[in-house]
């Protein structure tokens, strides 16, 4: 299981790539509520479009992007069922018995979809896509340092982590490590009914919890012998910098939400 | 030679079991380890070898005797968090698992770590870390993740990141002992260069008879007791004293002690492979000429 991926970091050289990490959050963070500030056909289009626009930036196949979306198939039928079905108007389109349907109804559905998409992708293309997991924990915690104030162990949080992404690969090979052991002392795990293959599970998850444990007092050991103690204190060797290129970025949001106000206000068909 | 780096008098060290029982592991031990030398520590499973290094690093703490390092009494009372701090700077300790040692997902950020802790400025951290690839030959490494390195590539990322906070002093604690042949011989290799070329004052604890033949001095543990402490050439002379203590020589020598017991005559060193080599080729040579 060498081959296991860290998230969905696609390594590539685009102009969203080196964007700083702390930058692409507050991206992220502003994409989101312009996702949120559409209300009709002109700014939802307008949102599309920015997103696709992204994804050219980012370099990333689309195929890529679709696999994506796809397990949320399931998330966008419902909410289409739930608002084409339950979202009542003035048009009428269609009325079968109990079944009313209203133009209302389908462009509430329409808006919904676009939204949970540009929503998705637009998280996706600033952070899991574009940023390594590292990168982000170490944006994380300087961006939220001034919480630290407050007494949230925000330092604490990202060492977690950062430990937690460091160990993943490690626990994983254990796993199977562990997995092949029991198999051939004869353990079956893959027929049977679903209860008992949940219990065949249980002679993995001990042995798995126990090194794991292990591991957690080998490891603080060694990181008492490397004289940590805490992020009080603490310097680091990479030191984030933000470029000019960055504040452009931010710019440029805060203009699409500027402009997607403006066009909400044209007030164009049907409004959410 | 001048006062020694460390000195260690009558220490004593239990821990309770269980039942509450005290357990003693270290009864009364007394050494000297002078600043550049390269010390092997011996000793069957349960001599108190390893307690030892943790107690030279503060990670335990002994129930009696003292411990000087550099003249500083670290089993004194009024040791601050900032003299911990200071002490494991300057005694730097690779334990046996390369795995449990790293923290980051990076080589390069693995290695910072030590020197972020010291709260060290970026660009000499920066420094540190190059220097401290190229010392244990890795550098073409430096933007890897750990978890794809070999054990023993791993084990040298975590001897760097300890070079990397530029000890004085470093103990391994079986940090072979995990290890395929040829990482061990790779760890090994690091090792032998960090104690010349950088004069890092080394202790290695191990169970590995070859191991110990490199060192300049062999110091075997028993029963929380120095038993013998001398060259590795006097220690493994003492073929039967060494087995009383649940260890075996090194093959080489115990190749060369058996020709011996049968009248061979064979003159000359038989600690490390090579050496032993060496000597029977003489002999060989030597009856050739007869």
């Amino acid at each position: 299981m060498k081959s296991i991926a860290l998230g969905q970091y696609y390594p590539a050289a685009s102009v969203v790539h080196r964007i700083d990490p702390r930058a692409k959050v507050i991206l992220a963070t502003l994409y989101i509520v312009c996702t949120f500030l559409c209300k009709n056909i002109l700014s939802f289009a307008a949102l599309v479009v920015s997103a696709v626009i992204l994804i050219l930036l980012t370099r990333i196949p689309l195929r890529t992007v679709f696999q994506s979306i796809k397990p949320l198939i399931v998330i966008l039928l419902f909410t289409v069922i739930i608002n084409i079905f339950w979202t009542t108007g003035d048009t009428l389109l269609l009325e079968w018995r109990f079944i009313r349907i209203y133009l209302e109804g389908i462009m509430q559905a329409v808006f919904m979809i676009v939204r949970i998409l540009t929503l998705i992708v637009g998280t996706s293309m600033f952070l899991t896509y574009t940023t390594t997991p590292i990168a982000l924990t170490d944006a994380l915690e300087q961006l939220l340092g001034p919480l630290k104030k407050i007494r949230v162990p925000v330092h604490e949080f990202a060492m977690m982590m950062t430990i937690a992404l460091r160990f993943i690969p490690t626990l994983v090979d254990e796993t199977e490590k562990i997995m092949s052991a029991q198999k051939s002392r004869g353990t079956d795990f893959s027929s049977g009914s679903l209860i008992k293959r949940a219990k065949a599970l249980i002679p993995i998850l001990v042995p798995l919890f126990v090194s794991a444990f292990r591991r957690a007092e080998e490891l603080a050991t060694a990181m008492e012998c490397r004289c940590y103690h805490g992020g009080e204190g603490r310097t680091r060797m990479r030191i984030l910098k933000y470029r000019p290129s960055d504040f452009v970025a931010i710019g440029v949001m805060i203009l699409l939400g500027a402009g997607l106000i403006v066009l909400n206000r044209l007030g164009i068909g049907y409004t959410m | 030679m001048s006062q020694p780096f460390i000195q260690v008098k009558n220490l004593c060290y239990s821990y309770q079991d269980d039942d509450g029982r005290e357990v003693p592991v270290l009864r009364d031990l007394t050494l000297d380890i002078h600043r550049g030398e390269y010390v092997v520590i011996l000793g069957h499973n349960g001599s108190g070898k390893s307690t030892f290094a943790k107690l030279l690093n503060m990670i335990l703490e002994a129930n009696s005797g003292q411990i000087l390092i550099d003249g500083k009494d670290i089993t004194s009372p009024d040791m601050t968090d900032d003299d911990v701090f200071a002490l494991r700077r300057k005694i730097g300790m690779v334990f046996q698992n390369p795995d449990n040692q790293l923290v980051a997902t990076i080589v390069e950020e693995d290695i910072a770590f030590g020197p972020e802790n010291l709260g060290l400025p970026s660009e000499e951290i920066r420094r540190r870390v190059d220097d401290a690839l190229e010392a244990v030959g890795m550098t073409a490494y430096a933007g890897h993740e750990p978890h794809r390195l070999s054990g023993g590539q791993k084990q040298r990322i975590a001897i760097a990141g300890i070079i990397a906070m530029q000890p004085e002093c470093m103990i391994f604690d079986e940090s072979t002992a995990m290890l395929d042949p040829s990482g061990r011989r790779d760890v090994i290799k690091t090792i032998e260069t960090l104690n010349r070329e950088r004069d890092i004052t080394v202790i290695a604890i191990t169970h590995y008879m070859n191991e110990a033949a490199r060192a300049d001095r062999v110091i075997i543990i028993n029963d929380g007791k120095v038993a013998m402490d001398g060259t590795p050439n006097e220690i493994f002379s003492q073929g039967e004293r060494l087995a009383q203590y649940g260890l075996d020589v090194p093959q080489g020598t115990a190749l060369i002690h058996r020709l011996r017991e049968r009248g061979i005559s064979l003159d000359g060193d038989c600690t490390t492979p090579e050496q032993c080599a060496d000597t029977i080729c003489a002999a060989l040579a030597g009856k050739g000429e007869k």
